[in-house]
């Protein structure tokens, strides 16, 4: 078949996020032929990624908008902390160390950073922050492969790959509804998690998860991956884990994003449907604790958890979309969230003739605890009792699934027999095999960018 | 807002309801905050009054930086798209403040029309003036003299000045703006001058007509028009200045102080006008104000026309034409005095207000 048999290009990319664009890129640039399958169309090309706004970054010293510096070592304690072990240490190194030079090749890529935004201080340091945020890094990569020559299709979900004898033979696709076959000699999967799928992530969590609302794209709905482990690719990660955080009840189902988040519970007490309490408000840094409170919401009946405020705290947090539900007393508010008023009632007194006099900073750990409750607020403690009142009701919102494909250091994919000979992953969808378990703020981008990087170089080498 | 909420408002209100609902979902998210001064006029606030709107609105030049950028553009239900709230937002406070307010809607619905009307019947009225007196001067002074030509444009200049001043007066109550300092004013002014904001935060410009690539032209395009308006006034003031002080009337030999910066002047008005209208014509027009388009490019084609009648009535001064060249020019000229206050040329003086307001601001914390 001819180089420029349209089916048959040298590399497949199938994905049309961070990951997929790195990859595309660079294979171009080392003079592969280059198409892209992107299963949206255009408007909502991109993935999650078009969501992000950072990435982490290691730097020897102040680095385009990164201060100070920010060393290997810290980076993978960081990871450490968060994984609690579950990595595997030679991957998670490799994307650390390439992470610094991430950041002159996405700027020679187009993308350009901006200050940390306002409200993000504490991450100045650490993650260099996209101007526009992730879509304006998407375009800018989308009119660099144009640029390239890279072939982009949208509205072109991949169904199944054929695999025979450690390769893929050929590619089945729709484009705009019509059945396409690729024969690409090599293929880069990087189409994301499966978060998107409510009946998978519901085989995995149980019933609850219906009621999760997932704060990307509906696109990423693990098609790929599973038909990838279904041919006996080798897989890694907790299948029946997800990373959800508490976000605003009123989202969207889908692709809600970064503006659904809220940032209130430091300052609040969280009660279920019963208007009980369940768990210490005040027990971390929100930027800490903010990962933890999805699980714990997805455990109370109904998936759902109340916020709830007085006037003193409105204007202590960054504003959210959604304008919090307001009352004048704790009944009119109850009933306004349709909780149990006289139970409210009982749990803010209960609550309010636990908190002690002392001093309160609401940006720091203040030591200003409740004595004698169940559970105990150990942190910005203070009475609920003055009026306005003001709730946001939340839900949990995923972000991302942690079962992937197992890759090595050059990105390459195994099935049972050994490494595949055409097939290598890049993104979320092997992300599983560096961050088993929590989450580090901007590392799903560096793990995209460094690994898509990757990928792409490989599969040119091979043509 | 509910729907039935937003149909109990009028056209105004409505215009600040949706620039407000856009703007809380941008201070939740702030992605963009780096493209331009709006932004971090807008994080700088927790709930936004119509005042904080019109103020907010007024910093933003539309460069669509942050649409292209947005995440939450049509389809998606959030439905952003800020530079076209904040374009109805700006031309409505246009429209409010400038005197007499009923003038700048009716340019900005029939706005090709009026400006060919006003453009034509001045130049009528220049021709009739010219059959009706004899004059004994030389030059342009044989068909109009130097006293009628004074006493017509004295008032014509005057008149818009007042009517934006006292537009400005109203701007600077409704944002609650103080006594300027040197300083703010100042700022503003280096601001402005390099046009700081159109470099889109990353020194590559704007969105303008490459939807998302960046680009550099609308930046060059625009100074290029304000520098030759700019240089064709100078060369004006000099005229007028020799005139009366020095006693050395026009005609003036070709290096002379008003020639040159006309005839430069002239060009890059000329040019400048011309490629900002091409560059209109290919970006989106959904991104500004949809009432506002039809008026921009009859302004930006009138002020082009201004600089291109000058080059012709200068490169054919010396023949029979030019009695009727030199009634056209003098009438484009009039009529963009006149229509000023009611077009994308008052943008300049309220986005300087904005501008020092913007430092009062930053300077208060
Ligand atoms: C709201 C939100 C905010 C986030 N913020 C950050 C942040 O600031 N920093 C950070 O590092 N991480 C962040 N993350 C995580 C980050 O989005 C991911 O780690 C990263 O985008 C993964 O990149 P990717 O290219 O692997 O996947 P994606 O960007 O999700 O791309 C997957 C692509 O595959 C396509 N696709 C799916 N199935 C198919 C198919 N069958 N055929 C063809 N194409 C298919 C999808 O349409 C999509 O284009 C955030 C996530 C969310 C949800
Ligand atoms: S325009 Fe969109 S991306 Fe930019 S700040 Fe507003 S909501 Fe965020
Ligand atoms: S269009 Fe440009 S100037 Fe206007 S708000 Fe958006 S980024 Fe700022």
């Amino acid at each position: 078949m001819s180089k420029s048999d349209p089916l048959s290009p040298d590399v497949l990319i199938i994905g049309g996020g961070n990951a997929a664009l790195t990859a595309a890129i660079t294979a171009r640039e080392n003079g592969a032929s280059v198409s892209i399958l992107e299963a949206a169309p255009k408007p909502y090309r991109g993935g999650n990624s078009r969501h992000t706004r950072n990435f982490r970054c290691m730097h020897a010293g102040p680095l385009g908008m990164l201060t100070d510096t920010y060393g290997e070592d810290e980076y993978y304690e960081d990871l450490l902390k968060v994984t609690k072990g579950k990595t595997d240490p030679e991957l998670a190194k490799l994307a650390i160390r390439s992470s610094e030079e991430c950041y002159c090749w996405m700027e020679a890529h187009g993308v350009r950073f901006q200050p940390s935004l306002s409200g993000t201080l504490s991450l100045s340091r650490t993650n260099a922050f996209f101007l526009g945020g992730g879509k304006a890094l998407v375009n800018a990569y989308y009119a660099q492969a144009e640029d390239l020559g890279v072939k982009i299709h949208y509205d072109a979900p991949v169904r199944h790959l054929q695999i025979e004898e450690g390769k893929v033979v050929h590619v089945d696709a729709e484009l705009s509804g019509e059945k396409q076959q690729y024969t690409p000699k090599n293929v880069v999967v990087s189409s994301g998690g499966f978060q998107a799928d409510l009946d998978w992530l519901t085989d995995a969590w149980g019933p609850a998860a219906r009621n999760f609302l997932i704060r990307g794209t509906p696109y990423n709905r693990g098609v790929v991956l599973r038909d990838l482990l279904d041919q006996d690719i080798e897989s890694v990660g907790d299948p029946t884990q997800c990373h959800a955080v508490a976000i605003d009840g009123r989202a969207p189902k889908f692709d809600g994003g970064i503006v659904t988040r809220l940032d209130c519970v430091p300052f609040s007490i969280v009660v279920n449907k019963h208007g009980e309490r369940f768990y210490d408000e005040g027990e971390d840094v929100w930027p800490k604790r903010y990962a933890i409170w999805g699980r714990l919401v997805a455990a109370q009946p109904d998936q759902v958890g109340h916020a709830i405020i007085d006037s003193k705290s409105l204007e202590l947090f960054m504003p959210s979309v959604f304008r919090p539900i307001k009352a004048d007393t704790v009944e009119a508010l109850a009933k306004e969230l349709e909780l149990p008023e006289s139970k409210l009632r009982q749990t803010i007194d209960t609550y309010n003739s636990a908190c002690k006099p002392g001093d309160f900073h609401p940006t720091e750990l203040d030591g200003l605890a409740t004595t004698g409750i169940e559970p105990s607020k150990t942190n910005w403690a203070r009475p609920i009792d003055t009026s306005p009142f003001y709730a946001y009701s939340l839900r949990p919102g995923v972000t991302f699934t942690y079962l992937g494909l197992k890759v090595d250091q050059n990105a390459r994919v195994s099935s049972s027999n050994g490494p595949m000979q055409n097939l290598w992953a890049a993104g979320e969808i092997m992300a599983g095999s560096i961050l088993g378990q929590g989450y580090l703020a901007g590392f799903g981008m560096t793990i995209g960018t460094v690994f898509g990087r990757i990928a792409g170089r490989e599969a040119a080498a091979h043509v | 807002m509910s729907d039935q909420a937003l149909a109990g408002l009028n056209s105004d209100d409505r215009t600040i309801a949706e620039a407000r609902r856009q703007m809380e979902i941008c201070n939740a998210c702030r992605y963009c905050e780096g493209y331009c001064s709006a932004f971090p006029a807008l994080t700088r606030l927790r709930a936004f009054e119509d005042s904080d709107i019109t103020q907010i609105a007024n910093l933003c030049h539309n460069c669509r930086g942050c649409y292209y950028a947005c995440q939450y553009t049509a389809p998606h239900e959030f439905d952003i798209n800020l530079p076209q709230a904040l374009a109805d937002v700006r031309l409505e406070s246009w429209e409010r403040f400038v005197w007499p307010s009923g003038l700048a809607q009716l340019f900005h619905r029939h706005a090709w029309a009026t400006t060919i009307a006003t453009v034509l019947g001045f130049a009528v009225l220049f021709l009739v003036i010219r059959l009706l007196s004899t004059v004994g001067g030389e030059g342009f002074y044989a068909v109009l003299s130097h006293t009628a030509m004074v006493s017509i444009f004295l008032p014509a200049f005057l008149l818009p000045l007042i009517s934006i001043v006292l537009g400005l007066q109203q701007y600077w109550a409704e944002v609650g703006g103080t006594r300027p300092t040197i300083k703010q004013v100042m700022g503003a002014f280096i601001q402005a001058a390099n046009m700081k904001n159109l470099d889109g935060g990353h020194g590559e410009g704007c969105n303008f007509e490459h939807e998302d690539r960046y680009s550099d032209a609308r930046r060059y395009a625009h100074q290029a028009v304000m520098y030759g308006f700019l240089l064709c006034f100078a060369a004006t003031s000099v005229g007028t200045l020799l005139h009366y002080v020095f006693d050395m009337p026009a005609p003036y030999p070709l290096f002379s102080l008003p020639k040159l910066s006309g005839i430069s002047g002239g060009l890059s008005l000329t040019a400048g006008c011309g490629w900002m209208l091409m560059l209109k014509s290919k970006s989106d027009k959904s991104l500004s104000s949809r009432q506002a388009y039809n008026a921009e490019c009859a302004f930006i084609a009138l002020l082009g026309f201004v600089g291109l009648s000058g080059l012709v009535l200068y490169w054919l001064g010396g023949t029979q034409s030019m009695p009727t060249l030199l009634a056209i020019h003098l009438g484009a000229v009039l009529a963009f005095f006149l229509l000023t206050p009611f077009t994308k040329m008052a943008h300049g003086f309220f986005r300087l207000a904005a501008l020092v307001r913007e430092e009062q601001q930053r300077d208060v914390g």
